[in-house]
């Protein structure tokens, strides 16, 4: 049954399987290996990647869609959903990875964007799609776009939760803010947003977006993952932070598992500190890092996509 | 009658809301000792495997000791971990539910579908001794889903589509693979709460197993 693009079906079935990965952990992974170790510590999804963030950043260069061998290989490895991220706008990788089998298509301002103007048609997919935004507008648009899922940006593959914090925080905020706008604000709130009016009205009710809304970008350890939760995220994405000792070096795999481990366990009992330092107490540190307010703007990757 | 959740991960805010749609005084349920406070407990949709991780050893044993005292209703993961069997990969069972269960048996997300199946009812007359039971259409929601190959002794079939069990009880324990919670239909969720209600007054003691 795929042949039901664009029509409510096939929404109610991509925001379906996001709400399946709420409360859990979606773990960026380069290799089989990594995969398994994934799924092992608890895992709901991994990211198929052949570099992670912080290997990209540290090696630059054109960063495009993963080798089809090795994402093929991931999937085969594990019985848990396995993404796979494609460039901003470019519908062929997509089309490629939904052809591949992939679970969830993560257009990501982690690779190179290939448009500078055209996010991807998600409506024309059967295989859902999440994205990344910074802001409410953002959000908007990709959802008009077809995004079933919406991650925040944050800054990938800095281990700094600095920038998913201030993501997270100006989407719940101006989420509130249309809670309590009349009729009449909302038309201007859309304009500002420069968002689909139709979405802001849902949003005004509802009081939140109309799809799972997760954290991503930056986050290490499993204090930062029930940061993000307490601020309003509904699972989280952990990418460099797990496999990565500092920007070019993969950590010990069992400290790996251990780091994997813990952040589940955070990702469950976000809400409760007691379980928060149990979990955090056997862990020898997190990846080195790069603090964002050292970053200059030209090497930020949250200001890709428009 | 206080309703759990197992909100260790999944849809579990899904099944919260229409259990309270439906009148039921509901609790998330994150630690094994809140498993004494409730009279029925529901295991949501999500990844049966991180379930597994997160319950650990301790909340395992305890969980397999709540379902063969009170109701319980899984839905797609949550009927993974109810059956006695389960493939694709093997993994251990909570063994309340006599069915052998294979995980992501449809496919990848791209299978997963919405499909009209029959919901098997025992007849609304009011009369306790009308048993006939009533076949009528439900729209079931697979994701990623498993699929029942094997019903053994004791399990009666809740619902079906195609010529797939989808849904089965035996005694106080029920599974779909599909999520009605994500559907409108209210009808698979109200069975359960009869269940649990039925069981709370001790008019039916349907265990079955020892």
């Amino acid at each position: 049954m795929s042949q039901n693009n664009g029509n409510t079906t096939s929404l109610r079935l991509k925001t379906g399987l996001a709400e399946m990965l709420k409360g859990g952990v979606i773990m960026d992974v380069t290799t089989p290996a990594q995969a398994t170790i994934a799924e092992r510590a608890g895992a709901v999804a991994v990211m198929a990647l052949e570099r992670v963030p912080a290997q990209i950043r540290a090696e630059g260069g054109v960063a495009r869609m993963a080798s089809p061998k090795i994402i093929r290989e991931i999937m085969a490895a594990v019985s848990i959903p396995v993404m796979a991220k494609c460039r901003i706008g470019h519908f062929a990788e997509a089309q490629v990875l939904q052809e591949l089998g992939v679970d969830y298509i993560d257009e990501s301002e982690v690779l190179t964007p290939a448009d500078e103007a055209h996010h991807v048609d998600k409506h024309a997919f059967t295989v859902p799609f999440v994205c990344g935004a910074r802001n409410l507008g953002e959000a908007l648009r990709r959802i008009a776009e077809g995004a079933c899922m919406i991650r925040t940006k944050g800054e990938a593959g800095t281990g700094d939760v600095v920038h998913a914090v201030k993501h997270i925080r100006q989407i719940v905020q101006e989420m509130k803010i249309l809670t309590v706008l009349g009729e009449e604000e909302l038309y201007a709130k859309a304009k500002e947003h420069q968002a689909p009016y139709e979405l802001i009205r849902i949003v005004a009710k509802a009081g939140k977006l109309p799809v799972p809304n997760f954290s991503a970008g930056g986050i290490a350890t499993p204090a930062d993952a029930s940061l993000v939760m307490q601020l309003g995220a509904e699972a989280v994405f952990v990418g460099s932070g797990i496999f990565m000792k500092d920007s070019t070096t993969f950590a010990d795999p069992a400290e790996s598992e251990k780091r994997a481990r813990a952040i589940v366990q955070a990702a469950t009992h976000y809400q409760d500190p007691k379980v928060l330092l149990e979990v955090s107490e056997d862990l020898q540190g997190a990846m080195k890092g790069l603090a964002v307010s050292g970053l200059d703007e030209a090497h930020m990757l949250q200001t890709r996509g428009w | 009658m206080m309703i759990g959740v197992l909100a260790l991960q999944g849809d579990f805010d899904a099944h919260r809301r229409r259990l309270e749609e439906l009148g039921a005084e509901v609790l998330l349920v994150k630690k094994p000792e809140q498993l004494d406070l409730i009279d029925g407990l529901v295991i949501p949709g999500g990844e049966s495997g991180t379930f597994l991780k997160l319950l650990g050893d301790a909340g395992f044993e305890k969980l397999k000791q709540f379902v063969r005292l009170k109701p319980t209703f899984g839905t797609c993961a949550g009927a993974i971990l109810l059956a006695t069997e389960v493939e694709n990969p093997q993994q251990k069972g909570l063994g309340a539910l006599n069915i052998r269960i294979r995980r992501n048996a449809y496919g990848r997300q791209i299978d997963s579908s919405i499909r009209e199946g029959q919901f098997v009812a025992r007849h609304q007359s009011g009369d306790p001794h009308d048993a006939a039971l009533r076949e009528s259409p439900l729209e079931m929601v697979f994701i990623r889903a498993p699929k029942i190959e094997h019903v053994g002794e004791g399990v009666e079939i809740l619902a079906t589509e195609g010529s797939d069990p989808v849904a089965v009880r035996q005694g106080r324990a029920m599974a779909a693979t599909f999520h009605p919670e994500l559907s409108a239909d209210t009808r698979v969720h109200q069975a359960f709460l009869d269940l649990c209600g039925t069981d709370l007054c001790g008019t039916d003691t349907p265990v079955r197993r020892p």
